[in-house]
C-alpha cells in the first residue's frame, strides 16, 4: 500500500475522465459510473481506518517525491489521526452524495465530472503535507464548487456562487501570502510542512503574529466564523442538495482542519497568544449567535446553514482550550457535524425534490404523509440538538468539559445554547412535520429506496458513535495530545494552558 | 452481574423492533402482537429486576451492590466513563417501581388505545421510555444517568405529542422538552463543575459509588467565593426542578396532559417526574454537605406543594386536577429531601407512584368511557355505571388524602414529621396542603362519580377559559351508554389500588409499632450520607399528636368537599367570591405564570432572535455586499477612465493600422496561384540577393 | 566527368527538372488536386536532392533518413490536403482555385 494516499486521492479524478468519455445521452450510465468511481476511495479509506496505527501521533503512509526541484516543491502525502478522520468523512459522504444527485437532469456528465474532481480536491487537502501541494488542492476544490453552485444551483445561484468564490479567494490570497512568507523565512526555502513545524521555534514573534492572523482569516472564512459567515447561508440555499452536503459536511471542516494542521504546529506561540479571542470567544459567539439566527430563519436550508455556524463554534471553542477533552471533542465534533448535517441537508433535499420549496411555514403534518421520512428526520434533529446516546452529544459534552476547565463563563454561555438549539430544531419539526396535514401535500410519496440508502448509513453512524465514540476518538487521540503539547510547551506558557 | 443490563436492554430491543418493524407487524400479525410484544418486554424487564432484588436481599446489607459494566464509553484525559449499571437498594426500589408500574401501564394501554391505528408507535415509545428511565435509575455514573435523564425527555416529548396532528399537543410537547432542557443545562453545568473540582483534587470520577468516598474532599473548595458543593448541588437541583416540575420550571407538566392518559400516568405521574427526587437521593452525599441547597430545596418544595394545590382547587379538567396534584405531591417529596429525610422522600415517591398511577388510569378509564370527555362538569353519577373504576379511584383518593391505613398516610406523615423536626413552618405549609389535597381530590370524586349524570350539559364558557387548554375534538358523543371498561383496563387498576392500599405498610413507623422496613432497606445507601437516624423516642406523644392533626385536617377537607359538592349545603360561589374573586381568578388562571413566561422569556428570546437575524441579513451581509458594491463602483470609475483615456489611445493606434491595412488589403487577392507566384518571386529574390 | 558514369550532377539535374515541373504545375493549375500533385513533385525533387548529396557527399545516412521523413511527410500532407480539398468541395461545390477567393481582403 505504498501509493495508498495517492490512489485514494486521484482515483475519483480518473473516474471523472472516464465520465467525460461516456456518451452524453446515456445519463443512467454516467450516474452509475460516477457512483462506482467513488467506491475505490471508500474502500481504501476503510482499509486505512482498519490499518492506521492508533497508538502513535506521527505521520503515517508518507509518500515523498520531488516535484518542482527548482523551487524545492515536493509532493508529500501523509496522514495522522486528524487527517484520517477527515479523509474517512470525505470518502464516506462522497458516494452518498453521488447517490443523492441521481435526480440531477441538467448537464449530467459535467455535474458528475466536476463532483469527482471536487472529491479529489478535498481528499488532496486532507492528505497533502507540502504547503504548496496543500494550496493547489485547496484551489482545485474551489473551482468545481463554483461551477456546481453556479450552474446547478437555485434561482440566485450566480450571486451565491460568486460570493462564495470571492470570499474563498480572499482567504486563499491571505493564505498564499503567509505561505510564501513562510517559504522565504526558511533557508533553504521549503514548503515541507513537517520541516516548517520543526523550525517553529525559530520564527520571530512578530512574524508569527501576522502570519497567524492572515492564515486564521483565510481559514475562518471557510469555517465560517462570524463575521465572515454570510456566504454560507446563501451558498447553501442556492446549492443543489448534494453540494450542500459536501459544503457543510466537508468543506467547512477544512477551515478548522487548516487551523489545526497549519496554525497550531507551525505558529504555536501565536496560537497561545490569539487562541482565546480568535478561537474561544469567537467560537462561543458563533454558537449562540448562529443558534439565535437559526431561530429567525424561514427557509429550511438557511436554518440548517445557521445551525452549522452554531455547531462549528463548538469546534473552535474546543480546539482553543488545548485540553484533551476540548481538542478531542472538537475533532470529534468535526466528524459528527459532518454526518449529522449531511443528514439534515439530505432530508431537506428530499422535501425540496417533492414540493419544490423549502418554506418552513408552507408545510405541516408531513409525519402522517411520510412516516419513514419523519423517522429519519427525528433521528437527525435529535442528533443535532445533542441528545445523549447520539453522536453529537459526545462531542459537545467533551467540548463543554474541556471549556469548563479553560474558562467557566464561556462554558456556561456555550452550554446555554443547548436550550436554543432544542428550541429552533423542535420548532421547525413542529411546523413542518407535525400538526394538521397541509392539504396541498397529502399525496407526497414517502422515501424511495435510493433515498433510504443515502440516509440509513448516516443514521447508523450517528447512533453507533453515540454509544461507542472510541471508534473514531481513538484515531486522533495521540495526534491531538502531541499537538496540544507542541502548542502549550512552546516557550512562555499562557496561564490557561498551564492547567492541562 | 450481567443480568442487570438486560433490565435496561430488553425494553430497548422492544422499542427498536416496534419502532422500525412495528407497523408491518401490526398489519400482518394484528394489533395484539404489537401490544403483547411490547408488554412482554416490559414484564421481562420487571422479572429480571425482581430477581436482582432477590439477589440483593441475600447479601449482607452493607455489601448490597451489583455492578454490570457493559462497555467503556468515554476515556479522554482524566475523564473515564463506562456504560455501566448498578443495582443497590435505592436503584432496585426505583427499578421495581418503574418496570412494575410500567408493565401495568403497558397492559392498560392495550385497552385504552384500542382505536388508535399507530399502536405500534405507542408501544415502541413506551418501551423506549422504560429503557431511558431504567438507564436513569440504574446508571452507575452521572453521565449515564444523564443519558436516561434526557432520554426520558425525548420520550416524554414524543408521547405528549403522540397525537401530533393537533397543534396544541405538539406545542405542549415542545414546551415540556424545552423546560426540561433548561433544567438539563443547569444539570450539565453542575456536572462539569463537580467533575473538574474532583479532577483538580486528583479524584476525577463521576461514579456514584465512588462519590461517597471523595465527597468530603470538596469541603472548603470555593468557586467565585461560594462553596463548590453548594454551587454543584444548586445546579443539579435546578435540573431536578425541570424534570420534577418544581417552581420555577413546573409549567410544562399540566400542559403535558395533552398526551394519551397512560402516558400521563406512567411518565407524568409515576416515574419520570420523580427522576429529580431520585437524583437528589442518589447524590445525597453531596446534598448533605450543602445546607444552603437543602434549605432552598425544602422551601421550593413547600412553595410548590402549596401553590399547585391552590391551583388544583379550581380546575375543571379531570386530568389537570391530577396534574397539579402531582406537582403538589412532588413538592412534598422535595420537602422531605430538603429536610435530609431522603428515605422518606423516596418512600413517598413509591406510594405516590401507586396511587397517582391508579388515579390517572382511573381518570383514563372514565375519559375512555365518556368518549374523550375531560370536563368534570359534564360527568357525574358514574359510581354505579363503572363500579370497579369507582372503587379503585376512591381507594387511591383516600390514599392521597392521607387517610389511615392507606399508603399515603404513612409516607405523608413521615414527611410531615421530619418537616416538623426541622422547621415547624414547613410542617404548617405541608398541613395546609394536605387539607387542600383532601378537598380537591374529593371534589373530583364527588363531581365525577356521584350525583346525576351531567353528560352533554352545556358548560357556560368562562371568559378566560381558553387558558385551560387541552380541548378535545370529541365533544357531543354522549349518546352512547357509559359502561365499565375492559379487563385490560380494570386489571391494572385493581392491582394498583391494592398497591395504594398496602404499599404504605412497608414503612409503618416505629411509633405505630411497625418496623419501618422501607427505611431500613434503604439505610445502607443513606448511611454514608449521614442521614439523621436518631429517632426521637421521647417525642412519641408529639408524633401521635401530629398524626392526629393531619388526619383531622384531611377529614376536614373531605367534609368541606362533601358539603359543597354532594350535599350542596354550601355553594362553591361563596368561595369563589371571596375578596372580589381575585384569589379564585388567580387560582383558575394558574397565577398567570404561563402568560408571564410567554411575555418575558419566550417573547424576549424570539425578539432577540429576530433582531439578530435582521442584523445578520442587513448589517453583516450588508457590509459584505456594500464592500462588493464599492469595489464595483471603483471598477466603474476606473472603467470610465479606461474607456475614454486609455482605450482612446489604444483605439487611435488601432485606427492607424486599420487605415494602413485598408490600403494593403488590395494585395490579398485570395487566389492561391497568385500567392504562389509571389512566393516564388520572393524566394528567387532572396536567392539572387544572397548570390549577389 | 565521363558520360558513362552517372554522377551527382545527373541527379541534381533530374531534381531541378522535377522542381520546375512541380512549380509550373502549382502555378498554372486551377484544379486544387493538380496543385497538390505539383507539391508532390516539389517534395520528391527535394528528396532526390537529399539522397544524392548524401550518397556522393559525406558519409552517413542523414540524407536517406531525411528522404524517408519527406516521404512520410508527403503522405501526411497529401492526406490532409485532400481532406481539405474535399471539405472545400463539400462547402463550395468547387475545387477551382480561381473561384475560391473568400480570403480576399
Amino acid at each position: 500500500m505504498e501509493y495508498l494516499l495517492t490512489s485514494m486521492t486521484f482515483l475519483p479524478l480518473l473516474g471523472a475522465l472516464v465520465v467525460l468519455a461516456l456518451p452524453r445521452d446515456n445519463a443512467t450510465l454516467v450516474r452509475w459510473t460516477s457512483l462506482v468511481a467513488t467506491v475505490p476511495s471508500l474502500l481504501l479509506g476503510l482499509w486505512l481506518f482498519e490499518n492506521f496505527d492508533r497508538s502513535v501521533g506521527t505521520m503515517q503512509f508518507v509518500e515523498r517525491y520531488s516535484w518542482i526541484p527548482a523551487f524545492n516543491v515536493q509532493y508529500i502525502m501523509g496522514v495522522d489521526g486528524l487527517s484520517v478522520s477527515m479523509l474517512l468523512l470525505t470518502v464516506l459522504l462522497s458516494p452518498l452524495c453521488v447517490l443523492a444527485s441521481f435526480g440531477i437532469e441538467k448537464g449530467v456528465k459535467g455535474y458528475f465530472a466536476l463532483f469527482l474532481l471536487l472529491e479529489t480536491g478535498m481528499l488532496g487537502v486532507f492528505a497533502a503535507l507540502d504547503f504548496f501541494l496543500f494550496f493547489i488542492f485547496w484551489e482545485l476544490m474551489l473551482l468545481p464548487m463554483y461551477f456546481l453552485i453556479g450552474i446547478w444551483g437555485g434561482p440566485r445561484r450566480e450571486y451565491a456562487a460568486i460570493k462564495f468564490f470571492l470570499y474563498t479567494l480572499i482567504g486563499s490570497v491571505l493564505m498564499l501570502v503567509a505561505m510564501l512568507a513562510l517559504y522565504f523565512a526558511n533557508t533553504p526555502h521549503t514548503f515541507d510542512m513537517l520541516v516548517l513545524m520543526e523550525r517553529a521555534p525559530t520564527y520571530a514573534r512578530g512574524f508569527q503574529a501576522w502570519a497567524w492572523i492572515a492564515l486564521f482569516i483565510g481559514f475562518a472564512i471557510k469555517i465560517p466564523a462570524f463575521p465572515f459567515h454570510t456566504w454560507l447561508p446563501d451558498a447553501h440555499v442556492e446549492a443543489p442538495t448534494a453540494i450542500s452536503v459536501i459544503l457543510a459536511g466537508v468543506l467547512l471542516k477544512m477551515g478548522t482542519y487548516g487551523i489545526l494542521r497549519v496554525c497550531y504546529p507551525i505558529f504555536p506561540l501565536a496560537t497561545q497568544q490569539y487562541a482565546f479571542w480568535a478561537l474561544a470567544a469567537l467560537g462561543c459567539w458563533n454558537i449562540v449567535y448562529g443558534a439565535l439566527c437559526a431561530m429567525a430563519q424561514k427557509d429550511m436550508k438557511s436554518l440548517v446553514a445557521y445551525s452549522s455556524i452554531s455547531h462549528m463554534g463548538y469546534v473552535m471553542l474546543g480546539m482553543a482550550t488545548l485540553t484533551p477533552q476540548g481538542m478531542n471533542g472538537a475533532v470529534l465534533q468535526m466528524f459528527n457535524h459532518g454526518t449529522v448535517t449531511a443528514m439534515l441537508f439530505l432530508l431537506v433535499g428530499v422535501i425540496y425534490d417533492r414540493a419544490h420549496h423549502r418554506n418552513i411555514d408552507g408545510f405541516g403534518g408531513l409525519a402522517s404523509v411520510m412516516p419513514v421520512y419523519t423517522g429519519f428526520v427525528t433521528i437527525a434533529f435529535f442528533a443535532a440538538l445533542g441528545l445523549p446516546g447520539l453522536s453529537a452529544f459526545i462531542s459537545e459534552v467533551l467540548v463543554l468539559l474541556g471549556t469548563w476547565q479553560y474558562s467557566q463563563p464561556l462554558a456556561i454561555t456555550a452550554a446555554s445554547a443547548v436550550v436554543l438549539t432544542a428550541g429552533y430544531m423542535l420548532w421547525m419539526l413542529q411546523r413542518v412535520w407535525l400538526g394538521p396535514v397541509n392539504e396541498k401535500y397529502v399525496a407526497l410519496p414517502d422515501l424511495s429506496w435510493r433515498e433510504i440508502v443515502t440516509l440509513a448509513p448516516l443514521a447508523v453512524i450517528v447512533i453507533v458513535l453515540g454509544v461507542y465514540p472510541h471508534a473514531v476518538l481513538d484515531l486522533f487521540g495521540p495526534t491531538l495530545v502531541a499537538l496540544g503539547d507542541t502548542v502549550s510547551s512552546a516557550a512562555p506558557v499562557v496561564a490557561q494552558a498551564a492547567l492541562r | 452481574m450481567q443480568a442487570i443490563r438486560w433490565i435496561v436492554l430488553l425494553p430497548l430491543i422492544g422499542a427498536a423492533i416496534n419502532l422500525t418493524l412495528g407497523s408491518r407487524i401490526q398489519r400482518s400479525a394484528g394489533r395484539a402482537a404489537v401490544a403483547v410484544f411490547g408488554s412482554g418486554m416490559a414484564l421481562a424487564s420487571f422479572a429480571i429486576a425482581v430477581t436482582g432484588f432477590m439477589r440483593l436481599r441475600t447479601l449482607e446489607p452493607e455489601s448490597r451492590l451489583l455492578v454490570d459494566t457493559v462497555l467503556p464509553w468515554l476515556h479522554v484525559g482524566t475523564l473515564d466513563i463506562s456504560i455501566a449499571f448498578q443495582l443497590d437498594p435505592l436503584s432496585a426500589v426505583m427499578a421495581l417501581v418503574v418496570s412494575g408500574v410500567g408493565s401495568l401501564i403497558h397492559i392498560y394501554s392495550y385497552g385504552y388505545m384500542d382505536e388508535d391505528p399507530a399502536l405500534w408507535r405507542f408501544f415502541g415509545l413506551l418501551n423506549l421510555f422504560l429503557f431511558a428511565m431504567l438507564t436513569l435509575v440504574l446508571g452507575d455514573n452521572i453521565l449515564v444517568m444523564f443519558v436516561g435523564w434526557e432520554g426520558v425527555g425525548l420520550c416524554s416529548w414524543a408521547l405528549i405529542g403522540f397525537w401530533y396532528k393537533d397543534h396544541a399537543n405538539t406545542a405542549a410537547a415542545n414546551k415540556a422538552f424545552l423546560f426540561n432542557r433548561i433544567g438539563d443545562f443547569a444539570f450539565l453545568c453542575g456536572m462539569m463543575l463537580l467533575f473538574w473540582t474532583l479532577s483538580g483534587l486528583g479524584h476525577a470520577t463521576l461514579v456514584f459509588r465512588e462519590l461517597g468516598a471523595v465527597a468530603p474532599l470538596l469541603e472548603g473548595q470555593l468557586l467565585w467565593g461560594v462553596p463548590v458543593v453548594t454551587l454543584v448541588t444548586l445546579a443539579l437541583f435546578i435540573g431536578a426542578t425541570g424534570k420534577s416540575a418544581q417552581i420555577p420550571l413546573y409549567v410544562w407538566l399540566p400542559d403535558a396532559m395533552a398526551g394519551p392518559t397512560p402516558v400521563s400516568a406512567l411518565i407524568h405521574a409515576a416515574t419520570m417526574v420523580t427522576a429529580g427526587v431520585y437524583m437528589v437521593s442518589r447524590l445525597h452525599c453531596l446534598f448533605s454537605m450543602a445546607p444552603v441547597t437543602l434549605d432552598v430545596i425544602a422551601v421550593t418544595g413547600a412553595a410548590t406543594a402549596l401553590m399547585a394545590a391552590t391551583i388544583a382547587l379550581t380546575q375543571n379538567d379531570i386530568k389537570k386536577v391530577l396534574a397539579y396534584s402531582t406537582v403538589s405531591q412532588l413538592g412534598y417529596m422535595f420537602v422531605a429531601l430538603g429536610c435530609g429525610a431522603y428515605a422518606a422522600g423516596v418512600f413517598h415517591l413509591v406510594t405516590h407512584a401507586f396511587f397517582k398511577a391508579c388515579l390517572f388510569l382511573g381518570a383514563g378509564s372514565v375519559i375512555h368511557a365518556c368518549h374523550h370527555e375531560q370536563d368534570m362538569r359534564r360527568m357525574g353519577g358514574l359510581r354505579t355505571k363503572m363500579p370497579l373504576t369507582f372503587w379503585t379511584f376512591l381507594i387511591s383518593t383516600m390514599a392521597i388524602a392521607g387517610l389511615p391505613p392507606l399508603a399515603g398516610f404513612f409516607s405523608k406523615d413521615e414527611i410531615l414529621w421530619k418537616a416538623f423536626q426541622r422547621e415547624p413552618l414547613l410542617w404548617g405549609v405541608g398541613l395546609v396542603t394536605a387539607g387542600l389535597t383532601a378537598f380537591y381530590m374529593f371534589r373530583q370524586v364527588f363531581l365525577v362519580f356521584f350525583g346525576e349524570s351531567r353528560a352533554g350539559a352545556s358548560v357556560e364558557a368562562h371568559a378566560d377559559h381558553s387558558a385551560a387548554g387541552a380541548h378535545d375534538d370529541h365533544h357531543g358523543h354522549h349518546a352512547h351508554e357509559v359502561h365499565e371498561s375492559a379487563a385490560a383496563i380494570t386489571l391494572p387498576l385493581v392491582l394498583l389500588a391494592i398497591g395504594a392500599l398496602t404499599a404504605g405498610w412497608l414503612g409503618i413507623p416505629s411509633a405505630l409499632g411497625g418496623s419501618n422496613l422501607f427505611t431500613e432497606w434503604l439505610a445502607p445507601v443513606f448511611a454514608a450520607g449521614g442521614e439523621h437516624h436518631a429517632e426521637a423516642h421521647e417525642g412519641l406523644e408529639l408524633e401521635y399528636a401530629l398524626m392526629a392533626v393531619s388526619v383531622l385536617v384531611a377529614l376536614g377537607g373531605i367534609t368541606l368537599a362533601y358539603l359543597v359538592y354532594l350535599r350542596k349545603s354550601l355553594s362553591a360561589d361563596t368561595f369563589s367570591r371571596i375578596a372580589r374573586g381575585v384569589p379564585y381568578r388567580l387560582s383558575f388562571n394558574k397565577y398567570y405564570v404561563d402568560e408571564i413566561y410567554y411575555g418575558t422569556v419566550l417573547a424576549g428570546t424570539l425578539a432577540l432572535s429576530r433582531a439578530l437575524g435582521w442584523f445578520d441579513k442587513v448589517v453583516i451581509d450588508g457590509v459584505v455586499n456594500g464592500a462588493a458594491a464599492s469595489v464595483r463602483a471603483v471598477a466603474f470609475l476606473g472603467g470610465g477612465i479606461d474607456k475614454f483615456v486609455v482605450d482612446g489611445l489604444v483605439n487611435f493606434t488601432a485606427h492607424v493600422f486599420d487605415s494602413a491595412g485598408g490600403a494593403l488589403r488590395l494585395v490579398q487577392t485570395g487566389n492561391i496561384n497568385a500567392y504562389v507566384y509571389v512566393l516564388l518571386i520572393g524566394v528567387t529574390a532572396v536567392l539572387m540577393a544572397g548570390a549577389w | 566527368m565521363s558520360m558513362t558514369t552517372v554522377g551527382l550532377a545527373h541527379y541534381l539535374v533530374v531534381s531541378v527538372v522535377l522542381l520546375c515541373l512541380g512549380l509550373y504545375c502549382v502555378l498554372t493549375r486551377r484544379n486544387a488536386i493538380g496543385v497538390l500533385m505539383g507539391i508532390e513533385l516539389i517534395l520528391n525533387s527535394a528528396g532526390i536532392n537529399f539522397v544524392a548529396v548524401s550518397r556522393y557527399g559525406s558519409a552517413g545516412f542523414d540524407g536517406q533518413v531525411f528522404a524517408v521523413f519527406i516521404i512520410m511527410l508527403a503522405a501526411a500532407e497529401s492526406a490532409i490536403g485532400l481532406a481539405v480539398v474535399l471539405g472545400i468541395y463539400r462547402r463550395m461545390r468547387a475545387i477551382d482555385t480561381s473561384r475560391l477567393t473568400t480570403l480576399q481582403g
